[in-house]
């Protein structure tokens, strides 16, 4: 097979293309630069498309004497992902612009211009499973649970995953996969994983987006809509979020209070005890099916964080939305981040959280 | 790898073998040209030889000549060295297509550099009355973009007539075409070694001797006290004998390679949207191509994998092709600047070269252009 690999500049992305030269396919590498303005240099885990991790991924290609092209698609990644981001956060919710740049620039974009270019898959480091079950092919949690990455990929549609090799997600633990880099001679193996955010490499979320936003300070109320403090910017706050609420007027019962909820047509944050933050049903928008679409009601496991625990629950698909019932409440459910829906470890589906009830 | 094409002789041209042979018997030598012990002066002996030789492949003196690490240092030399030197003059002038080593220039001093114009051909433009203040002007002999030959006698006559020095970027003409350095009546000229079939590492600033430049580095003065560091005897030995194998070969190789760019050149016209950059005369040697509609890094992955090498060209950002600057200051869109490749022809160039980048391109554009989409 041609097969693109992305190449992040990281170990995970520079093993599997490793492993896809060993199998025997025609590999090229390709970069995703994505920031209009890279840094030249990476700082500890945050950040990526740094000129440094262009070039780790440029060696690695090198040492794998494999063909490597840096691709830039800071404009869509500009538009569908950063812009995006902001405006989920100026409408009140949590985005993941993880999985967003997997659905829109990944396995889409990227994706499209491989195969228009004559390749015929797209490998990533991504920590899954994929199967061929009956010409269809399904996503599943990968083999060290830890690592899995399901979650980020459950946006995949099947044309999408039919394209798709993790050559990473089957049997391997991360320290073995640092260990079979420095044996290839790829120098990047103990560089450090990525986390966070890639486009706000401070790490300073609420500053960036106060820079996007500004800052229109506003109420936060409680949940009889009693003003019991101010705040700087709804943006600021995520469902569930305890510290840095800067309450005025404490609570009747002394107790601990979270925001439940961010009104930005009003501007407020309306806070109030913990056990208000509890979830037991969750109204999913925008549904995406890994190999069919399945309608009506069936008993699985729903995942509503990137490292989350999954949960037993009813779920009830649409063709434009689900609902999820939940067998026990869990608390501090964001809108806007995806629901993710398991049979046992098999991905079934996704949707994005619009709405939550007790 | 022995049948793969190779196209990119204006990236860096293959090393001959009379320069690699010359080499061989220079490398193991012990001494520093500057010492005055028997060793020294065997290393000096050689490199002087060799500054002998190439000054008679240019038609210069050979006092004339300042060995440069390659055509970038010779070209900020120039211009640092002559904007240093003529406090009285402030000002630089350049060409709107000039090699980065070159055009940055205009970062470097910052409103101090005029930026002179071309036209659609990648011609520079009659810039008018040329400004007292000026103390030098920088025009590129051969486009490493587009091969373009530039006019060079009209604008030495103007530009000395106002008391500017003048020099030539001829990194892609030395080889190409027959150079004279007296007869040019420039004041100084650039060369550099690899685009030649010399060894990457070494060039040269070809400089009249009453051009006094302020040094813009410092250290042990060699080289007209312009450029301190050891010289690199073994590269000048290399260089100098690219030198005479390319300057011999002008009686045929440009002549030769006339008739392969012609063929190219009407190939690549029969495509769809597809257009030829660069009025005539041009460098044998350069092609440059718009192929509307594609990105040029597709076409790159394309052809790479067929087995073909050739360049964009010009520069990139941490790897991504920047629209090429030389084509925006001919009055390309920045899609159609984006879309261009270049590809340069060599010693290793055949006919049966050109077919297969003929043969290949057709599918390639077409798969360029549904991935553009």
């Amino acid at each position: 097979m041609r097969v693109l690999a992305a190449m992040s500049g990281g170990v995970d992305s520079a093993v599997a293309a490793a492993r896809m030269v060993d199998a025997g396919h025609e590999v090229t590498g390709v970069h995703l630069a994505l920031s209009k303005n890279p840094q030249t240099y990476r700082s500890g885990a945050r950040g990526c498309c740094s000129l440094e991790d262009s070039h780790d991924a440029r060696r690695a290609a090198d040492v794998l004497g494999i063909p490597f092209y840096v691709w830039d698609f800071s404009d869509r990644f500009a538009a569908d992902v950063v812009d995006d981001f902001v405006a989920e956060y100026a409408a009140g919710r949590t985005p993941n612009p993880c999985l967003r740049c997997n659905e829109k620039i990944k396995f889409e974009a990227v994706l499209d211009r491989g195969v228009a270019l004559g390749f015929d898959a797209i490998a990533t480091g991504h920590y899954a499973v994929l199967r061929e079950v009956d010409g269809r092919t399904q996503l599943w949690r990968s083999a060290e649970q830890a690592k899995d990455q399901s979650y980020v990929l459950g946006v995949l549609d099947q044309a999408q995953l039919s394209r798709c090799l993790f050559p990473l997600g089957l049997d391997t633990a991360k320290a073995d996969v640092r260990s079979e880099a420095a044996a290839r001679g790829l120098y990047l193996a103990k560089k450090p994983d990525s986390h966070d955010i890639c486009f706000i490499p401070s790490g300073d979320t609420a500053g960036f987006l106060s820079r996007h936003l500004g800052s229109s300070g506003g109420d936060v109320v409680d949940e009889c809509g009693e003003v019991v403090g101010a705040h700087a910017g709804s943006h600021r706050f995520t469902v569930g979020q305890r510290r840095g609420l800067h309450l005025g007027v404490p609570a009747d019962d002394g107790r601990p209070r979270y925001v439940l909820g961010i009104d930005p047509v009003s501007n407020t944050v309306t806070v109030g005890p913990h056990e208000a933050l509890a979830v037991a049903r969750i109204e999913g928008i925008r549904p995406s099916w890994t190999e069919a679409e399945v309608l009506g009601p069936w008993r699985g496991f729903v995942q509503v964080r990137a490292h989350g625990a999954p949960l037993p629950a009813l779920i009830e698909g649409r063709a434009d939305s689900i609902t999820v019932e939940l067998d026990a409440a869990t608390h501090g459910i964001a809108p806007g981040q995806a629901v993710v829906c398991y049979d046992g470890d098999r991905v079934v589906g996704s949707a994005t959280i619009a709405a939550t009830a007790r | 790898m022995t049948d793969r094409i190779y196209l990119d002789h204006a990236a860096g041209a293959p090393l001959l073998p009379q320069a690699r042979r010359a080499m061989d018997e220079v490398w193991s030598r012990p001494g520093n040209p500057s010492s005055l012990h028997t060793a020294g002066r065997s290393a000096r002996r050689s490199l002087e030889e060799s500054r002998e030789s190439l000054a008679q492949c240019l038609g210069a003196h050979p006092t004339e000549i300042v060995f440069t690490s390659g055509g970038t240092e010779a070209n900020n030399l120039i211009l640092l060295g002559a904007a240093a030197a003529r406090p009285d003059r402030p000002r630089l002038a350049i060409g709107a297509a000039e090699h980065p080593s070159v055009a940055g220039v205009v970062e470097r001093l910052p409103g101090r550099v005029e930026v002179w114009g071309v036209d659609a051909g990648g011609r520079l433009r009659d810039p008018g009355p040329i400004s007292a203040e000026t103390a030098l002007v920088s025009t590129m002999l051969v486009n490493n973009e587009t091969g373009v030959v530039q006019p060079l006698e009209a604008v030495v006559a103007a530009v000395r007539k106002a008391g500017a020095w003048v020099h030539t970027d001829a990194v892609q003409a030395f080889g190409h075409l027959p150079l004279d350095f007296a007869g040019l009546g420039v004041d100084a000229l650039t060369v550099s070694a690899h685009k030649l079939g010399g060894p990457v590492g070494i060039g040269a600033l070809v400089v009249r001797r009453d051009v006094a430049l302020a040094a813009p580095g410092f250290g042990g003065g060699q080289e007209r006290r312009v450029r301190s560091g050891t010289v690199m005897v073994a590269l000048a030995v290399g260089f100098a004998a690219a030198a005479r194998v390319a300057v011999g070969d002008l009686a045929t190789e440009p002549a030769r390679l006339t008739t392969l760019r012609e063929r190219l050149v009407q190939g690549v016209s029969v495509l769809p949207e597809v257009v030829v950059n660069g009025s005539a005369p041009t460098s044998p040697a350069i092609v440059n191509v718009t192929f509307r509609g594609c990105r040029a890094d597709d076409l790159l992955l394309i052809l790479d994998a067929a087995g073909i090498d050739c360049s964009t060209g010009s520069a990139c950002t941490a790897g991504v092709h920047q629209p090429s600057e030389v084509l925006l200051a001919m009055g390309r869109s920045a899609a159609d600047a984006s879309a261009s490749l270049r590809f340069s022809l060599g010693p290793t160039t055949d006919a049966a070269a050109i077919e297969r980048v003929l043969a290949v391109l057709p599918e390639a554009v077409v798969r360029a252009r549904a991935a553009a989409l």
